[in-house]
């Protein structure tokens, strides 16, 4: 190779890197900004509903100030799992621009279809998300009411004799940081036919 | 004269409002003038008691022995029926909502809870670890 070949590969790579560095920053950037509660609920859709509710439950409010913000529990922390989601919010952003929920009567008659939505979701998921702050390996059963003891036992979650675990956190913990939705039942934790 | 009398009675009012001091007598809101703030009551922790809480009389609403501050009691859902409920107690080894719960003013027999006991804690209350302010001898029933 000539010098000045080996001068014009450097140059494109330098070039390259730098591009890399600049574009792939500027990616990530904007993808962690619509990652913050602020850019949630700057939307008035989830501001004046969902984001009142959390502010009543222990996920907000608690004894030792810790809390979850709502990236936390609804987009996924690993880097696929997190595009993938992040791609499926373009349909999010229709339904901004179609205002399907921009009223609170709107939004309440959607309210069972998008609870139903997140459970189907936590479920398939075995509730990663909660999982990203939830072990059981540091639950301490012993601090527990009897009953969560109960509910937390390891046959749960761990497969026992070749079984696999049958329940997943949401099976239990359905609304616990929004309000339940009508149609709902807590005793038979099922849904209403309508 | 009138004016004595009256001279008279303002002289008696603060005595007897300033109580404490003359008589020896302490009231509820401890030996503080009227006018300071009263004192912040003592902070109480939630009583949660395994098994139940003793009735004070015969047929007085069962108390919470448990914290109910993540359940949810509105128009759309009652989270208390996920234990409580006809279907659900034996599992969850709760005491079920009593049969009168499930009847009308009319008298049917309702499957889900009648709308007037639908509000749980309007009769069942969680308690606190407070001990009486005046000591006493009331023995509950049992």
């Amino acid at each position: 190779m000539t010098k000045a070949a080996k001068r014009g590969v450097f140059g494109t790579l330098v070039i390259g890197v730098v591009l890399g560095i600049i574009l792939w920053g500027g990616f990530n950037t904007v993808m962690e900004w619509t990652n913050t509660e602020e850019f949630c609920i700057s939307c008035h859709e989830m501001e004046q509903t969902v984001y009142q509710e959390l502010q009543e439950t222990v996920h907000f409010t608690n004894r030792t100030g810790v809390r979850a913000t709502c990236p936390d529990c609804h987009v996924p922390k690993e880097w696929v799992h997190k595009i993938v989601r992040k791609i499926q919010a373009s349909n999010e952003l229709y339904h901004k621009f179609m205002g399907t929920i921009d009223t609170p009567e709107k939004f309440e008659e959607k309210r069972l279809e998008l609870a139903q939505n997140v459970w189907r979701a936590m479920k398939e998921t075995d509730s990663r998300e909660c999982r990203n702050c939830h072990k059981f390996v540091s639950m301490d059963l012993d601090k527990q009411d009897s009953r969560s003891a109960d509910a937390h036992d390891p046959h749960y979650w761990e497969a026992v004799d070749g079984e696999k675990p049958t329940k997943t956190c949401i099976d239990c913990h359905k609304g616990i940081a929004h309000s339940l939705p009508a149609g709902y039942d807590p005793a038979t934790d099922e849904v209403a036919a309508h | 004269m009138k004016k004595s009398i009256i001279t008279l009675m303002v002289v008696l009012a603060t005595i007897v409002f300033s109580g404490t001091a003359v008589s020896g007598v302490e009231f509820l809101r401890g030996d503080q003038a009227l006018t300071e703030d009263s004192k912040a009551p003592e902070k109480k922790k939630q009583m949660i008691v395994k098994g139940n809480i003793d009735r004070s009389y015969k047929i007085q609403p069962p108390m919470i022995p448990h914290k109910i501050d993540k359940e949810q009691i509105n128009m759309k859902v009652n989270t208390c029926m996920k234990c409580h409920s006809e279907k659900t107690y034996k599992e969850k080894k709760a005491p079920k909502a009593g049969d009168s719960h499930y009847v009308t003013r009319d008298g049917k027999v309702q499957e889900t809870v009648s709308s007037r006991r639908y509000f749980c804690n309007q009769c069942h209350a969680p308690q606190v670890e407070a001990k009486p302010l005046v000591e006493n001898t009331f023995v509950g029933a049992k």
